[in-house]
C-alpha cells in the first residue's frame, strides 16, 4: 500500500543520504555565504554565541587606541584561566596530605603539565593588568556615564569576582608561600576584632571571628580551609563570574554599543576599515522612497538619506579585531609560561612563617596599609574604595561629551597634576613611615583605636579626598573632581603595591635592594 | 486619615493586603533560608586541636625555663613567681611569633613584643594573650589555650 503511494522511497533516500552533507549545513546555518550585508548580519543574530555582539558596529569602536582592547584582554585572559584550571583539575588533588605532592607532580611529572601550570598562573597577571586597565580606560574616557552607570556597578563586581577567584586560588598548591599568604589574608577578613577590641565589644558581638571561621571552617588553615578554597575556587565563584560577565556583555549592546562622542571628526577615523556596502545602502535606494517611524532614538536629530553614519557589518572587522586580541594575549600568556615558572616553595609548615610573608604582588600594597593597620588596611580602606568607586557614575552626572580620554585639555591637565600630587603625597608618607614609624614610636602606649583611625592609610584617604573637594570647587565640576580623587588612588595604588613588592623585606622591613636581604 | 479612610484613599482592599502578606511571608522565608544557610556553613565542629593540653609535671619545669608548643603555638615559662602560659600567636594577622632577644618578633609585620607581651613596635592592636595555668587532679600541669587571663597571671607553686 504504502509502496504503491510513494513508489521511490528507494530512490529518495539515496537522494537524501547523497544531499546529507549540504541538508545538515542548511539545519543549523541558515545564511548564505557572508557577501550581503544582510547575510553577515544574519550570520550574527542566528548564531548564540556571535549574537551577543549588534550586527553593526561603528567605526569608532574599531579605533585600537580608544578601547586599546583591553575589556577583550581580560576576558580572554579568562577563558585560557577556565580551560587551563579545567586541564589542572585532572591532576590536582584537594587534600591537605596529597595536595602539594600533585602540584609536585603537575610541575615535573605530568607531560606539558608545568606549561599548562604557568600558562595558569601568567593568565592571572594578565587578567589582573587588564582588568584594572579597563576599568581605568572606562572611567577616563568618562564611559559609565549616558545609561553606562550600572554596567560599571556590574564591572565592579566583576573586579570583586577576579580578586577573590585569585586570593582562593592561592592556597591550593599547599605550599609555604600559600600557607602564609593565606594566613594574612583569612586573618584580614577576621581584623574586625581589631575594630570590636578596641571599642571593647568582641564577647557580644564577634563578626571578624565569625568570618574567619566561615571562610576557614575552622580557626586554623587545614584541610576544611583547604576544601572551601577548592569548592570557592572551580566552583562557586567562576559560576558566579560567567553570569554576571555575560551580564557585563550583554549591557553593553543594551546600553547603546560602546561609548563615543556624540561629534566625530572626519581625521579621528583615519585608517580605521570601512565598508563600501554600509555606505552605499541609502545610495542605492529607490527613488521616491518613503520613510516610516520604527523607533525613538536619542540623539539631536535623525540622519535622514544618509544612512547610518559611521556604521558597518560587525562581520568580519569586529571579529578579525576581537581574535586578534584573543591571539595577542595568548601569545603574551605563553610567552611569559615558556620562559618564567610559577613558583613552589617548601610543603606548608603551620610552625614557621615564611619570612618575609608576602601575598600575590597585586594584594602588596594592601599588605602595606594592613602593616598600618589590619583591619583600615585590610577592610575600612578597601570598602571605601570599592563604595566610592560604585558611587562614581551616581554622584557624578554631568552632562559631557564621552568617549575622548580624559575628555579635554583641561582634563589632561587635571589627571597629570593630580598624578604628581598623588606621588609626592603617597612618597612623602612612606618616607615619614618608614624613616620614624608611626604613632606607636612616637608616644609609646595609646590607645589601638587611634591607632586604627589615623594611620598612614587613612591620612592618604583623607588627603586625596580633601584634594578632590578642592578640584570640585575651583573648576565647579564634580566630573573633574571625580578624575583628581581616581587618578589619586590609581597612583597610590601602583606605588604602594611596587613598594611592598620592592622594598619590603624580612619582617617587613624596608630595604633599597632584595640584595640587601639578610641572609638566614 | 479618617477623612482618607472614608475616600476610600489610605484603605487596603483585600487584594493588597494578600499580596503584602505573600510578599511578607516570601521574605521572611528568604530571611529564614540565608540564615539557615549561614548556620549550615559555620562548623559545628572545629577540627581543630583542642585548646586544653597537659604539660607534664612541675619538676619538668625549673624554675627559670621555657618551653614552647609548637602545635599549639604556646609559650610556657616558670620564674620564681610561677607558671605561666602565653600565646606565640600574633594579634595583627596571625603569624606565628619566635623568641628575639628578651622578647618576641614577628617576621610578617614586624611586630615587637616584650619579656611580657606587651606591643613595643609594629601593627600588632593588642598585647600577646595569657592562658590559664592549672594543676590537674593527676598532679601533671595544665594549659587552656581557650581561657584568656589578665597579662601578669601566673600559677603560684
Amino acid at each position: 500500500m504504502i509502496n504503491k503511494a510513494k513508489p521511490n522511497a528507494i530512490k529518495r533516500y539515496l537522494d537524501n543520504l547523497k544531499d546529507f552533507p549540504r541538508n545538515f549545513r542548511q539545519s543549523f546555518i541558515r545564511h548564505d555565504k557572508a557577501t550581503s550585508d544582510r547575510a553577515r548580519s544574519q550570520r550574527i543574530l542566528s548564531n548564540l554565541f556571535l549574537h551577543i555582539h549588534s550586527a553593526k558596529v561603528h567605526r569608532f569602536s574599531l579605533k585600537p587606541l580608544f578601547t586599546l582592547g583591553l575589556g577583550i584582554c581580560a576576558a580572554s585572559a579568562f577563558f585560557i584561566l577556565l580551560v587551563t584550571g579545567v586541564l589542572l583539575m585532572v591532576y590536582y588533588k584537594p587534600s591537605v596530605a596529597l595536595a602539594y605532592d600533585s602540584v609536585k607532580d603537575i610541575q615535573f611529572v605530568v607531560p606539558s603539565g608545568r606549561f599548562i601550570r604557568n600558562l595558569h598562573r601568567w593568565a592571572t597577571y594578565v587578567m589582573l593588568i587588564s582588568v584594572f586597565a579597563h576599568m581605568a580606560r572606562v572611567f577616563y574616557t568618562a564611559a559609565y556615564k549616558h545609561g553606562r552607570s550600572f554596567n560599571w556597578l556590574v564591572g565592579l563586581v566583576l573586579l570583586a569576582f577576579t580578586l577573590m577567584l585569585s586570593f582562593t586560588g592561592y592556597l591550593l598548591p599547599w605550599d609555604q608561600l600559600a600557607y602564609w599568604a593565606t594566613t594574612i589574608g583569612s586573618n584580614i577578613a577576621g581584623s574586625f576584632t581589631e575594630l570590636t577590641d578596641a571599642i571593647g565589644i568582641t564577647r557580644f558581638l564577634d563578626i571578624g571571628g565569625f568570618m574567619k571561621i566561615l571562610l576557614l571552617g575552622s580557626e586554623e588553615i587545614g584541610q576544611d580551609a583547604l576544601t572551601r578554597f577548592y569548592w570557592l575556587h572551580v566552583m562557586v565563584l567562576p559560576a558566579g563570574f560567567v553570569v554576571v560577565l555575560g551580564v557585563h556583555f550583554w549591557r553593553i549592546r543594551k546600553d547603546g554599543g560602546m561609548s563615543r562622542p556624540e561629534t566625530i571628526r572626519e581625521e579621528e577615523l583615519k585608517r580605521i576599515p570601512t565598508s563600501e556596502l554600509s555606505e552605499t545602502v541609502f545610495k542605492n535606494a529607490p527613488p521616491g522612497k518613503t520613510y516610516g517611524l520604527m523607533g525613538l532614538v536619542k540623539g539631536s536629530s535623525a540622519a535622514v538619506g544618509r544612512g547610518p553614519e559611521h556604521t558597518m557589518p560587525s562581520w568580519p572587522t569586529l571579529f578579525t579585531a576581537e581574535l586578534a586580541v584573543f591571539v595577542a594575549t595568548l601569545a603574551i600568556v605563553c610567552g611569559l609560561a615558556f620562559f618564567f615558572d610559577a613558583p613552589l616553595k617548601e610543603m606548608a609548615n603551620p610552625a614557621v612563617p615564611e619570612n618575609p610573608a608576602k601575598a600575590p604582588w597585586y594584594f602588596l600594597g594592601l599588605q602595606e596599609l594592613v602593616s598600618y593597620s589590619a583591619f583600615m588596611g585590610g577592610v575600612g580602606i578597601p570598602t571605601i574604595v570599592l563604595l566610592g568607586l560604585g558611587l562614581i557614575p551616581y554622584l557624578d552626572r554631568e552632562e559631557q561629551e564621552i568617549g575622548r580620554w580624559f575628555d579635554n585639555r583641561t582634563g589632561r591637565r587635571l589627571t597629570f597634576f593630580s598624578f604628581l600630587f598623588a606621588v609626592a603625597v603617597v612618597v612623602g608618607m612612606l618616607v615619614l613611615t618608614v624613616s620614624t614609624g608611626w604613632l606607636r614610636e612616637w608616644f609609646g602606649a595609646i590607645p589601638q583605636i587611634v591607632i586604627t583611625l589615623v594611620n598612614p592609610g587613612t591620612i592618604l584617604v583623607v588627603v586625596f579626598m580633601v584634594w578632590s573637594f578642592f578640584c570640585m570647587k575651583k573648576y565647579q565640576s564634580t566630573r573633574l573632581a571625580a578624575i583628581s580623587l581616581f587618578t589619586c588612588f590609581l597612583v597610590a595604588y601602583i606605588i604602594l603595591t611596587y613598594f611592598g613588592t620592592y622594598h619590603r623585606g624580612p619582617n617587613w622591613d624596608f630595604y633599597w635592594l632584595k640584595s640587601q636581604w639578610p641572609v638566614h | 486619615m479618617k477623612e482618607n479612610i472614608e475616600n476610600g484613599e489610605g484603605k487596603i482592599t483585600r487584594r493588597d493586603f494578600l499580596g503584602l502578606t505573600a510578599f511578607g511571608a516570601l521574605m521572611a522565608a528568604v530571611f529564614m533560608s540565608i540564615a539557615g544557610l549561614l548556620k549550615f556553613m559555620k562548623p559545628a565542629l572545629l577540627p581543630d586541636i583542642s585548646r586544653v593540653f597537659k604539660i607534664g609535671g612541675i619538676q619538668d619545669l625549673p624554675v627559670g625555663s621555657a618551653k614552647i608548643y609548637p602545635e599549639q603555638k604556646v609559650l610556657v615559662r616558670r620564674d620564681a613567681g610561677g607558671i605561666a602560659a602565653m600565646s606565640l600567636i600574633c594579634t595583627h594577622l596571625g603569624c606565628v611569633l619566635k623568641q628575639s632577644g628578651n622578647g618576641f618578633s614577628c617576621a610578617c609585620h614586624g611586630s615587637l613584643f616584650d619579656r611580657d607581651g606587651l606591643v613595643i613596635k609594629g601593627p600588632a592592636p593588642k598585647g600577646m594573650p595569657w592562658f590559664e595555668v592549672s594543676t590537674h587532679p593527676s598532679g601533671k600541669l595544665m594549659v587552656d589555650a581557650g581561657k584568656e587571663v589578665p597579662p601578669g597571671t601566673k600559677l603560684a607553686v
